[in-house]
């Protein structure tokens, strides 16, 4: 027997929400959908009218779920925003190809302007070429570290005022998750905040996550139904040990509780430190001028190793050569070799 | 995308095979017998020292207990609050070189009938429990579950914590219970902790249930829907019938035995649960959320290898009762889940439980308690932690509503955005929105004139309490004393509604 939606009571459901349960129609999920993203938006106050909007745009999911929405609640809502999709370009065979592929397609199906930066043009390194240097054992250090500064030096270039990402529920729940296994109470009681300044660890440009309630699952269910086409840009590269098991943790709690998603997210909001707790201080980059709390940041020292030929340089904790390196000044033999033997 | 934004950390520590050295590190001349970390290998009499000092290291170093205080010990019989009983006895016994200087009762909650279990089963499990604490020479108290239907509301109404004791208020209490001391052993009386044998037993066996009680109980488990749900809630009732005994005889300090793995499974678990909120209290060593009686966790820097080590090696007695969930499997509840993924983590990574426990001293509560004067409608029915209702509408909390009411259809598509008819100020919806102008009342669902619903109960929870009664099919089920005090809140809340023009200021509902 046909179900009808909940929220209508006149059509005929066609799916049953991961997040509440409830059976909903195509048209009552989609208007559900973007109108739970306008309200994330407007009650924290996200954006400004008139300001240059740069979505981060890989080409998977997220990003180009993300697009789709703003694209449609800009126009629905007058939020009076100039929207622009950026891209990055890591420089890794075969890899980039399909995805960047998607996103063109997003440009043209959504008219949206495309920005595209690679690697070799903001570091001087495609990841190909790093990854020759120290082994696919290691190059995940090199592609995080430098995929964070690079969108936001992308969105320096091109003069926009925010950024925002697709990074939804499932991400922020397990980012909770994974910084109470490392104990890592600094990032805890920062992961859950859906906007950050700029000049905080991510870069200069204000940052926004307007998909931060959204379940990955609606996400998957909002493009498959409006007939969105992503890639599906899973790292090529392993992740961290403790993100693979907060999220293997993640899916097993909404297994047993669908809500638990959410929960975990609501918990993560209403964590506080004590008083006296450290924080680590934040300074800039000597070199670059980004947020660091080293007289170096982490991808300064890490173009310092390749640059140098000792990549190990970047993925230990040196910091007491920091000071050699800003002086341009030799490393002694036992540390050069030290700093060149990486497992592959 | 890749999600290596956050900076990587070294590898993970992989549990090695420890290198056996056969000698003691602490005496350096008895031969080993167990080692507790990497490298720590100790002779038996060497880890019984350590083990019985980091006891009372802890209790001295906290300092919350008085000397003469009367301290209920809740024993579960499971192994790390065996070891906690074993661990006072140890202490106050004469001999001992540091000795304890409190007043020791012991409470037993026989769960036997929210588990399954027949009379038989839970008759056994009493007379052994009864058999281990007649040993100790302490009262005893033996609580049936059951028992929560005969609870009166003022467990669940807040006490003010008095005005907090400076720290010079322990010597104090030194000097004072030295002084008694003295009379006493001039005067030939028996010492406190005999007296006290004879004023105990409030037991309660099992075959003196009422029948309607029983019967209550099973309606009320199984109304819960959700293993995760039952867990909580029998969690809770717990609480309250420890909470009662305690007060009803004059115990101010609750000792549980929670060890630090324990703690580190409830601290993942409850972040799972949405109490994040509480962690602090929920896991901390001190939990005065109570006022009057304050819940200690003396035991909560053992993992619980070394309190298994220890009950082998000096024959302590634990029992295997069978609970909630016992013959299910690990994934059945968001409970049993995070306790079998923090034990398997632990196998292949050891700091996994250091790391995580690590985490809950460094966090406090997000809305603490008020310090005096706490106020009823403040603090959760259920749970009686604060409830921070922030009705910020740019949460997590907040964001759940909405979609709940999206799928519903309550906010409709053709509605308008009309602040004015958002939330009429006064509604008890602890998602109320109060910024204005956002629109949270889109539609007719949320506007004004709205007649409040009969005793939402769910108004008067937290969060995470929440979750519990929303996997509740009946909330009449509840024990009496929970619905006629959310009753009394509710009209209480009500009148002030309705005089709420003429008050000339928000002042605090006295504690009454
Ligand atoms: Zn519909
Ligand atoms: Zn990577
Ligand atoms: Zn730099
Ligand atoms: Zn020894
Ligand atoms: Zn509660």
């Amino acid at each position: 027997m046909p179900v009808q939606c909940s929220s209508c009571a006149c059509s005929r459901a066609v799916l049953k929400r991961p997040k509440t349960g409830h059976s909903l129609c195509k048209g009552c999920f989609f208007w559900a959908f973007e109108e739970e993203t306008h309200r994330t938006i407007t009650s924290a106050r996200l954006f400004d009218r008139g300001e240059t909007v740069a979505i981060g745009a890989s080409g998977g999911k997220d990003s180009t779920v993300l697009a789709y929405v703003l694209k449609v609640l800009n126009e629905r809502y007058d939020y009076g925003l100039n929207l622009l999709l950026l891209s990055v370009d890591e420089g890794i065979t075969g890899y980039r190809d399909h995805s960047l592929e998607a996103v063109k397609r997003n440009q043209q199906q959504y008219d949206l302007p495309l920005k595209i930066v690679s690697y070799e043009e903001l570091y001087g390194w495609t990841m190909d070429a790093i990854v020759k240097q120290v082994g696919v054992k290691n190059n995940c250090t090199f592609c995080g570290v430098f995929r964070r500064q690079a969108l936001d030096r992308g969105a320096v270039m091109l003069n926009v005022d925010k950024i925002c990402t697709g990074h939804n529920a499932d991400d922020v729940a397990e980012t909770v998750l994974m910084n109470v296994l490392r104990g890592d109470v600094a990032r805890l009681n920062r992961c859950t905040a859906v906007s950050t300044a700029g000049g905080g660890s991510d870069g200069v440009v204000p940052r926004c996550k307007p998909l931060k309630y959204a379940y990955e699952k609606e996400i998957v269910l909002y493009a498959y139904f409006k007939k969105l086409h992503y890639f599906s840009t899973e790292c090529v590269y392993s992740p961290n040990a403790y993100r693979g098991h907060a999220r293997a943790f993640l899916k097993d709690l909404e297994a047993v509780r669908p809500s638990a998603i959410a929960d975990v997210i609501h918990s993560g909001e209403n964590l506080s430190l004590k008083e006296g707790v450290k924080m680590p201080v934040q300074g800039t980059c000597s070199r670059c001028g980004y947020i660091s709390s080293q007289a170096l940041c982490k991808s300064c020292v890490l173009l310092e190793g390749l640059n140098r030929g000792l990549p190990k340089l970047g993925i230990g904790k040196h910091h007491r050569l920091h000071g050699r390196i800003l002086a341009r000044q030799p490393l002694t033999p036992v540390e050069e070799e030290k700093m060149k033997t990486l497992e592959f | 995308m890749c999600q290596v934004e956050e900076e990587y950390s070294g590898p993970l520590e992989k549990t090695s095979l420890p290198t056996v050295s056969k000698k003691c590190m602490k005496c350096k001349e008895s031969t080993a017998v167990l080692i507790i970390r990497v490298g720590d290998a100790f002779c038996r009499d060497c880890f019984r020292e350590y083990f019985v000092h980091k006891f009372r290291a802890m209790l001295g170093k906290n300092r919350v207990i008085f000397p003469g205080e009367k301290v209920l010990l809740a024993v579960s019989g499971g192994p790390a609050s065996s070891s906690m009983l074993t661990q006072v006895q140890e202490g106050l016994s004469r001999d001992a070189p540091k000795k304890l200087r409190f007043a020791p009762g012991i409470i037993y909650i026989d769960e036997g009938g929210a588990c399954d279990q027949n009379a038989e089963e839970r008759e056994k499990t009493l007379s052994q429990m009864e058999a281990i604490f007649r040993k100790t020479g302490f009262p005893y108290h033996i609580v049936s579950l059951e028992q929560v239907f005969s609870l009166p509301n003022s467990v669940l109404e807040p006490v003010s914590c008095g005005p907090e004791r400076p720290g010079s208020s322990y010597k104090a209490a030194v000097d004072q219970y030295l002084q008694q001391k003295e009379v006493n052993q001039r005067q030939g009386q028996l010492a406190t902790e005999e007296a006290q044998d004879a004023v105990a037993h409030l037991s309660v066996q099992a075959s003196q249930v009422s029948p309607e009680h029983k019967q209550a109980l099973e309606k009320l488990f199984s109304s819960l829907k959700t293993l995760t749900a039952r867990q909580d809630m029998l969690q809770t009732l717990r609480q309250h019938l420890i909470l009662h005994t305690a007060r009803l005889n004059g115990y101010s300090k609750v000792m549980m035995g929670d060890s630090c793995t324990r703690l580190a499974i409830r601290l993942l678990s409850n972040i799972s649960l949405g109490r994040g909120a509480s962690l602090a209290v929920d896991t901390g060593f001190s939990d005065p959320r109570y006022g009057d009686v304050v819940i200690v966790r003396p035991m909560r820097d053992y993992s619980s290898k070394e309190i298994a080590f220890y009950n082998r090696l000096f024959g302590v007695r634990s029992l295997f009762i069978s609970g909630l969930g016992t013959k299910t499997s690990d994934k059945a509840s968001i409970q049993q889940l995070t306790e079998s993924f923090v034990i398997k983590l632990q196998a292949d990574f050891p700091s996994t439980v250091s790391t995580i426990y690590r985490t809950s001293e460094k966090l406090h509560t997000a809305c603490p308690p008020q310090t005096s004067g706490a106020v009823a409608a403040d603090k959760c029915l259920l749970c009686l932690c604060a409830v921070c209702n922030k009705a910020d509408a740019a949460s997590a909390s907040h964001a759940s509503l909405i979609s709940e009411r999206l799928s519903r259809g309550e906010l409709g598509m053709e509605a308008k955005i009309d602040p004015a008819s958002c939330c009429p100020s006064g509604t008890l919806d602890p998602f109320s929105c109060q910024r204005e102008g956002q629109g949270c009342g889109e539609g007719g669902s949320c506007t004004a004139g709205r007649a409040p619903a009969p005793a939402d109960l769910k108004s008067l929870l937290c969060y995470s309490c929440r979750l519990t009664v929303k996997d509740m099919a009946a909330e009449d089920t509840l024990p009496p004393y929970i619905t006629s005090e959310a009753e009394k809140r509710w009209n209480r809340a009500q009148l002030k509604e309705e005089v709420r023009e003429f008050l000339l200021e928000d002042e605090d509902e006295e504690v009454g």
